[in-house]
């Protein structure tokens, strides 16, 4: 089962670095739903004598949300807006790609540091580290409002694996408390991209800039 | 009786959406308010008591639970919340009729803009307040999370009322902050469930207290750091803060009373349940120094950015962060200080939230927000600025009220402590503040006014004034007269925190 489970991390780190070149905004969208499914799977292959059922209502609920529901959301948010397709970076791709292997390397060594109980899938902890860093990339080098949420899913994948990693097990309230709460969250943001593609006719949060202590317009004179 | 507590403003916010006349739905919102707030005094008093009270209830109606009890810790900040929303929901009330009959004007846009749905904003509020609550009783760390993160989704259609470019600007980046910083934290979960593995004591806060001193050290420490910049973000700690200023001025004024005055301190617990847990470890130094570096911190950066406001709400959002920095100060320093933070959170709520409600009249009356542009409030409208008056010296910590001998407490109790360094910048921070804050209320109420043209007389509602009144005279009762219940209840309070003793 290891090696199944072994797979899926390097399938992560691979969607984590596909996700950093991608250009359009749909394929951007799969990969992050592909990543939320392949990490709920993750807890399934953990115990070696079969899935409990508590674990396997979880994995249901997980994959439904995450591979099915969030990514229509988007989607549908995607067509609302109007937006291109293109996620328009404010870096280059090569510069993303060497920012998320630096972000990888770098989890491996800390990976290593961290004084954590010994885990038995290899790789585990690397890669929720480099997803988490692939998310805040996304949060901060794409001008879009969409790719932000992405990038917040990405961030609440890694941090998923992360919790596997560590076997720390809440309670099944907590768990899906925190579930609905992502859900709220992208569905809170999805209408908050309505408004904004209808107020501003776009969603590219870099001109989203008003709002600050020095500025320029009226309030500068 | 927890139940019903979370019940009561849940079943309301949720009845909001439903029910289509203004006037029910309004009375709704207040009773939902006297109601919460009347179960809030049963709960304190319970837990004044002994557990007394409840256990005169029959069986069912007690309510045990292993998710939501109230510790004294969590009792004061409900009480916070519960005062403050009694006041905010009799201001909204009028401050709703206000808006139907002469909906707002933009003069920095220069266009009309339309609100919210009533209803949508009425149940949000109580949905809002139903989190808040369930924050302030959660027993278990995961919960508390979760909780918060529901605040954060919960008031962000509440900022977004008036539907200006501005106002979802600052929805966007307080949705986003807040639910990035927010994940933070849970991280610091995961790190904080890994340090109790070995002793199994879980994610449940009373089982953490118990056990504090097996848990594994440096996990704990990384778990505090985590937690500590994930609800940092939402205290508006500096250099976190950033979203707290553009959603405190564009937010409707009841909704920045409530942002201000409750909300942060809901973070603020956030970080005290874990700084206890640190202390219980043998961690107290540690996490003491990161609060008073971040709160000092704080005090500094809303003390810069004061110096050049030009947006009166944006003043007001920046003495928030300089009061979550004196908070988080008072933290780090323990002790005495840890009393004068629990004062100081109590404090700071009601004199913030009556400034915010006074603001909103100050933007009624001149329909700007900005500082330059608002002369003579003296005379357009003398109720509102002699309540403008009030406010600023309470806030900036003038004898006698809760505020100054809030401050004057942790100043006493870095000066014992031989911090004189860390006592010295505290008061030259403060002193800057209050120089800075002076000259923009004194250039507002003072000074003539040129009329402009078209304008009608202003009428101020007596349903806006009188919460801003009643909360004012609170604080400066506070100052002058603690009760003896509160002072216990304040007292095992900051005893539950944690800190350096």
């Amino acid at each position: 089962m290891h090696t199944i489970a072994e797979l899926i991390i390097v399938f992560i780190i691979l969607l984590d670095l596909a996700l950093a070149v991608t250009g359009s905004l749909s394929v951007c969208i799969r990969l992050v739903a592909a990543q939320g499914v392949v990490a709920g799977l993750l807890p399934l292959l953990a115990s070696s004598e079969g899935p409990a059922s508590r674990a396997l209502v979880f994995a249901v609920v997980i994959i439904l949300l995450k591979g099915a529901i969030f990514p229509w959301l988007l989607m549908r948010a995607r067509d609302k807006s109007g937006a291109h397709k293109d996620v328009e970076p404010l870096i280059t791709y090569p510069a993303s790609i060497m920012l998320c292997l630096g972000a990888f390397i770098a989890s491996s060594w800390l990976g290593s540091r961290l004084p954590l109980p010994k885990t038995e899938v290899a790789w585990i902890v690397p890669a929720s580290l480099a997803t988490i860093f692939t998310g805040f990339m996304l949060i901060t080098t794409r001008s879009k409002a969409i790719t932000q949420v992405l990038g917040y899913l990405v961030i609440e994948n890694g941090i998923y694996i992360f919790g596997l990693a560590l076997f720390v097990e809440q309670p099944m309230m907590v768990e899906l408390a925190i579930l609905l709460d992502v859900f709220v969250a992208v569905f809170v943001m999805g209408i908050a991209i309505f408004h904004i593609s209808r107020e501003f006719d776009h969603i590219d949060t870099a001109e989203l800039s008003e709002l600050s202590d020095w500025r320029r317009g009226e309030y500068g004179k | 009786m927890i139940y019903a507590l979370l019940l009561v403003p849940f079943c309301a916010g949720v009845l909001a959406f439903i029910i289509r006349n203004d006037a029910a739905r309004r009375r709704l919102l207040v009773s939902a308010a006297w109601l919460h707030a009347a179960l809030t005094a049963l709960c304190a008093a319970d837990l004044l008591l002994g557990g007394s009270l409840s256990a005169a209830l029959p069986g069912w109606a007690q309510g045990v639970s292993v998710w939501f009890a109230f510790d004294p810790l969590g009792m004061v900040f409900l009480c916070i919340t519960s005062v403050l929303f009694l006041g905010a929901s009799h201001y909204a009330v009028a401050y709703l009729a206000s808006e139907k009959r002469d909906p707002g004007e933009d003069s920095d846009d220069g266009f009309i803009f339309n609100n919210a749905p009533e209803a949508v904003f009425t149940g949000c509020l109580l949905l809002f307040l139903a989190a808040m609550t369930a924050v302030t009783s959660s027993r278990h760390m995961g919960l508390l999370w979760a909780s918060v993160e529901a605040t954060t989704l919960l008031s962000a259609p509440l900022i977004y009322f008036h539907r200006t470019k501005r106002s979802l600007e600052a929805t966007w980046k307080y949705l986003l902050i807040c639910s990035v910083g927010i994940a933070l934290a849970l991280v610091g979960n995961l790190f904080l469930g890994a340090a109790a593995l070995k002793n199994g004591a879980g994610l449940d806060i009373g089982g953490l207290m118990a056990g504090a001193a097996a848990l594994d050290k440096p996990l704990l420490k990384a778990a505090f750091i985590f937690l500590f910049v994930g609800y940092g973000t939402k205290m508006g700690l500096s250099p976190f803060h950033t979203w707290l200023p553009d959603a405190h001025s564009e937010a409707p004024a009841v909704v920045s009373a409530l942002l201000s005055g409750a909300l942060l301190n809901c973070a603020f617990l956030g970080i005290l349940r874990a700084n206890a847990v640190c202390a219980g470890a043998g961690l107290a130094d540690f996490t003491g120094g990161l609060l008073v570096l971040f709160g000092l911190f704080s005090v500094l950066t809303a003390a810069l950015f004061m110096l050049g406001q030009r947006d009166y709400k944006r003043m007001l959002a920046y003495s928030s962060i300089e009061h979550m920095g004196i908070l988080a100060l008072g933290a780090g320093l323990g002790g005495g200080a840890a009393f004068g933070a629990i004062l100081g959170a109590f404090s700071h709520s009601l004199a913030k939230a009556g400034l915010f409600f006074t603001s909103g009249l100050v933007l009624a009356a001149e329909k700007t927000k900005r500082i330059a542009d608002v002369k003579g409030l003296r005379a357009r409208a003398p109720r509102t600025a002699m309540l403008w008056l009030a406010g600023f010296f309470i806030i900036t910590g003038t004898p006698p009220s809760g505020v100054f001998l809030a401050k004057f407490t942790i100043l006493r109790e870095a000066l014992l402590r031989g911090h004189y360094w860390t006592a010295a910048a505290f008061l030259v921070f403060l002193a800057i503040l209050f120089a800075g804050m002076a000259r923009f209320f004194i250039s507002m109420i003072y000074g003539t006014r040129e009329p402009r043209p078209g304008e009608k007389p202003f009428a101020e509602p007596a349903g806006m004034l009188a919460p801003a009144a009643a909360f004012f005279i609170l604080v400066v009762a506070l100052g002058l007269y603690l009760p003896a219940w509160l002072n216990s209840l304040i007292s095992s309070a900051a005893a539950g925190m944690g800190g350096a003793l």
